[in-house]
């Protein structure tokens, strides 16, 4: 058993962490991301020595890691608050917020938000006027890039904070074939503190569950190359989880939405996915049936040995080449490999 | 991976993989003497390829493990046993969250640590070595590990890693069975590393509770000066690389200690006179 796949096993049932090589499953753990999560995991269990100290200074590492994220959403909260524009959290400064299950133990490293494109203008000098700055060269190739044709501003850093924010206002790249309903996302996103007034937009929102579906499973698989992806699967697993037992009437919101934002088959596959790897409770209906080609996903996803190393490079580097195809037209990928070859 | 090695150091566990034979060859030579980690180690290291072919064509060893810092340079193989090292204190720098990591060296006596440090070139590590061969108990030269529970100081006694002029003076002190190989052209100029002694290395897992903080610097006229609680607190804030990550807990481990210990900046213009102004400092503390 590959260390991808005894970390996965371990995430299921904790009940079968290290009944192989404890070292390969941390370092894989690790190297995904996943050690926070794996350590609340096996909280309680009967472990090593050694094994219990290892995971036990990573729960104190994700519980700080949790104030640092919330302390950040706040404070770009109140650099935002003077606008009255609707702010949302997306990813994990979501689920820390609004305490889901998915954020136990889960790592941040950027905050993302999610406004409207009307005012990206005004959050960006609102954000550049309370400390933030500017990474990129200003109109450099990355930073026209961008703003011309990114779903997010070029990322900014804060000055004494050293945090990074990446400003959205839509999940995929606008040169990407699905076109998201952005408006339809902000509106109907839920306040993470119901006593505020209803519409004034100073305080901080999370994505409708359905909507958050969505967003994991279009950023894990019409986005990125899978790079990590073990983490993003992860998330889908305990948010739909959760949402299930809450809400009876889950799937078929989860179906309307994912239609509505044209990634009905992104949703589809990730709930394939997550069925397949973490054993996710999932609607047949809405995942659909299984497709050759899942194999390949879950190999790509799993492609990491117990050294913490990536493997089977020529697989990742096809799924490279398809993270820029779904990303780009292939006039603009041209233009942007000429660009980027010549920098 | 190819070749591996487990290694114990103080309360740490690494485990060093590495494509190639000699990194891991010279480790085990340096390395001679340290307990067996058992099975479960606390940080993976890597010395890979920076590209593909680059494990057999002008071989250069890329730093990678649990922890990394995605522009460090890579190195030729060469210094492979100095990239393991550099791969080591990444780990501790970036990856340490049990304890409260300072950039300092500390040497033990009668159960009480003395600390040592100050910027790069300060001469902690000499003078740390030092002592270590003359009544002292070598802790460590780079990393000193507070405890976030109980305040006490733990050992990391790696190999002391010698550099320029102070290869000299160690030369003269030490047999030479417990050094390194000679790395000359290293970012940092000529090193050299030294296994401490085994008075160090039996007591690795012996704590001891801080009782003086010292920053030496080296180059100027011997003298010497108390330095205020603020002053420490804000030198040693700046000394550690997981104080704000450790939040709280940092701050109170780090608070304990300043306020546990009285503290002195010393300069000094050559080893001896340092090690007369430590053993006289000392003094006084006790």
């Amino acid at each position: 058993m590959s260390a991808a796949h005894a970390l996965i096993a371990a995430l299921r049932d904790p009940a079968r962490a290290g009944d192989g090589d404890w070292n390969g499953l941390i370092a894989a753990a690790r190297a995904e991301q996943l050690i926070g999560s794996l350590a609340y995991r096996l909280e309680g269990r009967d472990l090593p020595e050694k094994v219990e100290a290892i995971m036990e200074a990573a729960r104190r590492d994700s519980a700080q890691a949790r104030i640092q994220a919330l302390w950040e959403a706040e404070m770009t909260r109140r650099a935002l608050a003077p606008l009255g524009v609707p702010l949302v959290l997306l990813k994990g400064n979501a689920f820390h917020a609004a305490g889901l299950d998915a954020a136990i133990g889960r790592s941040v490293g950027d905050l993302d938000i999610l406004v409207p494109k009307a005012s990206l203008e005004a959050v960006e000098a609102a954000l550049i006027g309370a400390g933030w700055e500017r990474l990129k060269e200003a109109d450099g190739y990355d930073d026209l890039y961008y703003r011309r044709w990114m779903h997010e501003l070029p990322p900014l850093i804060h000055r004494t904070r050293d945090r990074m924010i990446d400003v959205h206002h839509t999940i995929l790249p606008e040169t990407a074939r699905p076109k998201p309903d952005a408006a339809a996302l902000i509106a109907d996103s839920v306040a993470l503190d119901p006593g505020s007034p209803p519409g004034a937009g100073s305080g901080l929102r999370i994505l409708s569950p359905p909507d958050m579906i969505v967003h994991a499973a279009a950023h894990l698989f019409a986005d990125g190359d899978l790079a990590g992806g073990l983490r993003n699967l992860w998330d889908i697993d305990r948010l739909v989880r959760q949402f299930v037992a809450a809400d009876p009437a889950f799937w078929p919101a989860l179906a309307e939405r994912a239609q509505h934002h044209q990634l009905r088959r992104s949703v589809a596959l990730s709930l394939r996915l997550a069925a397949r790897l973490y054993g996710t409770p999932v609607d047949r209906q809405a995942a659909g049936p299984d497709r050759v080609t899942d194999r390949l996903f879950a190999a790509r996803l799993l492609a990491r040995n117990g050294w913490g190393q990536p493997v089977r490079p020529a697989l990742r580097l096809a799924f490279y080449i398809r993270s820029h195809w779904l990303r780009m037209p292939p006039l603009l990928l041209a233009r942007h490999l000429w660009a980027k070859a010549r920098s | 991976m190819k070749h591996s090695l487990s290694l114990q150091i103080g309360p740490v566990a690494f485990r060093i993989g590495s494509a190639w034979r000699s990194p891991i060859e010279a480790l085990a030579r340096l390395y001679a003497g340290y307990p067996d980690p058992g099975r479960v180690c606390d940080f993976t290291v890597r010395l890979e390829p920076e590209k593909p072919w680059r494990r057999w064509i002008r071989p250069s060893v890329a730093i990678q493990g649990d922890y990394i810092l995605p522009d460090a340079a890579p190195m030729s193989l060469a210094h492979g046993l100095l990239a393991a090292e550099m791969g080591m204190n990444l780990q501790m720098a970036l990856g340490q969250k049990s304890h409260l990591l300072l950039h300092a060296a500390s040497v033990e006596k009668d159960g009480r640590a003395l600390i040592l440090t100050g910027e790069s070139g300060a001469g902690k590590s000499t003078l740390a070595a030092l002592l270590g061969e003359r009544g002292w108990r070598l802790m460590g030269d780079e990393f000193a590990l507070l405890g976030l529970e109980d305040g006490r100081l733990r050992a990391f006694p790696r190999a002391i890693s010698l550099k320029n002029g102070a290869i000299t003076v160690m030369e003269r002190e030490v047999a030479p069975q417990r050094f390194g190989p000679r790395l000359d052209g290293t970012p940092k100029g000529a090193i050299r590393h030294m296994r401490p002694n085994e008075r160090a290395l039996e007591a690795m897992a012996e704590p001891a509770q801080p009782a003086l903080v010292l920053f030496p610097r080296f180059g100027e006229a011997a003298a010497a000066r108390g330095v205020g609680q603020a002053e420490v607190f804000m030198r040693l804030t700046q000394a550690s690389t997981n104080y704000v990550s450790l939040g709280a807990a940092g701050f109170e481990a780090l608070t304990g200690l300043v306020g546990g210990c009285p503290a002195a900046a010393i300069d000094y213009p050559d080893t001896e006179s340092a090690i007369d102004m430590v053993e006289q400092l000392w003094a006084e503390a006790a």
